[in-house]
């Protein structure tokens, strides 16, 4: 499962966390996000963690990673940002943001 | 064992989900990019009766709600064969799936230009879908390759963000172009596109010049083509790949076709729409016929 996410939850599973961590920068207004989330869902069934994030509700965190556009998929690797994706994609560009 | 298997979870498909699920019926529908098909590139949609202006991305959501809360499973996978027979079945790039039957919706795939460095720069400078990217570019450089009426929306939709918008055409456009901010460039194809990590500028030719023209963004709209490759080895087409399908009946038995993929007239949401609920309809009649 997608980890609805907020502030805490980011810096304990996304900057604080071990591995791969993507997360998922969305608004419930944004038409392709709804388009992604499915996608998403198969992805985090697949074993991969996701978390996901509302611009809205955490603003300052929309802020501090230069969100301009949504969806924006950011993959994180020991806290680190090390991927960036933005817009609609198909699920094999977002399984290859996983691969080394 | 699934009832039906939807290849394609465009209005096609999504329609057929709908109707086989309400009857009952147990369906997979496999769509290997996002659902809701070509119809999710345009911004507005005012010819789906019902729906006054709605746009192509709240279209395609509603139908996917529907179709999933009536119980149909929408899984992102890439169907690359089918097999015939009383129980069918589809293999995708990462399983296989049986059932007993099987319906076709798999629409129309843009064409590309095919030139070095397309593919490479898609999301980074390049596009296919003005209303999805469209926003990137505010009061920047974009260039839209296509003379048909899609393109020339494409074109207009963009001139109210980005600063400047070059319409770049082999032929004449097929309509006329009023604002102020689109130059428009007939009788030249793009050939090269020049790019360090996103797109920087392309080069476009006529029988006799080459220009440059630095630019942002380059949105491709120069139309589509059937892809039906995966099935034309047992499921006939016509010579320009579309299936030939009579009250959406294919060559086989229990296979069915709806929608774009298929040999038609008229391709609009609303013939795509119906062509998915008679595909479902005579699916369950083969079913329940062969059970």
């Amino acid at each position: 499962m997608v980890i609805e996410g907020n502030k805490e939850i980011f810096e304990k599973e996304v900057l604080n966390g071990e591995g791969k961590v993507l997360v998922d920068f969305n608004a419930t207004w944004c038409g392709p996000c709804k388009m992604l989330k499915p996608v998403l869902d198969q992805v985090a069934k697949d074993g991969k963690k996701i978390v996901a994030i509302d611009v809205d509700d955490d603003r300052d965190l929309a802020i501090e990673y230069g969100i301009n556009s949504i969806p924006c998929l950011i993959l994180f690797e020991n806290g680190k940002e090390v991927k960036r994706s933005v817009g609609l994609v198909p699920i094999n560009e977002i399984e290859s943001l996983f691969e080394d | 064992m699934y009832d039906i298997i939807i290849i394609g979870a465009g209005i096609a498909g999504l329609t057929s989900a709908i109707y086989a699920s309400r009857a009952n019926k147990k369906v997979l529908i496999l769509e290997k990019q996002n659902y809701g098909g070509r119809i999710i590139s345009a911004p507005h949609v005012k010819n789906y009766p019902g729906f006054l202006d709605i746009s192509g991305v709240d279209l395609a959501t509603n139908l996917y709600v529907q179709a999933t809360s009536l119980g149909a499973e929408l899984v992102f996978e890439d169907a690359v064969s089918i097999q015939n027979g009383i129980n069918k079945k589809v293999i995708t790039d990462k399983h296989e799936y049986e059932c007993r039957a099987i319906i076709i919706a798999t629409g129309l795939e843009r064409r590309s230009l095919n030139i070095p460095g397309e593919k490479e720069l898609v999301g980074k400078g390049i596009s296919y879908c003005a209303s999805c990217d469209g926003n990137f570019y505010k009061d920047k450089v974009v260039a839209v390759v296509g003379g048909g009426k899609s393109a020339i929306e494409d074109a207009e939709y963009l001139s109210n963000l980005a600063s400047k918008v070059y319409l770049i055409s082999r032929k004449d456009l097929e309509d006329k172009v009023e604002k102020d901010n689109i130059e428009v460039i007939t009788n030249y194809s793009v050939d090269k596109i020049n790019s360090s990590d996103t797109i920087e500028s392309i080069d476009i030719t006529n029988s006799s010049d080459t220009k440059n023209i630095k630019i942002d963004g380059l949105f491709i709209s120069i139309g589509f083509d059937s892809s039906n490759e995966e099935f034309d080895s047992i499921i006939e087409v016509d010579d320009k790949g579309y299936i030939i399908a009579d009250n959406t009946h294919t060559n086989l038995d229990g296979i069915f076709a709806a929608g774009d993929c298929c040999k038609k007239d008229l391709r609009q949401l609303v013939t795509a729409a119906s062509d998915g609920a008679i595909a479902a309809t005579e699916a369950i009649k083969y079913i329940e016929k062969n059970r």
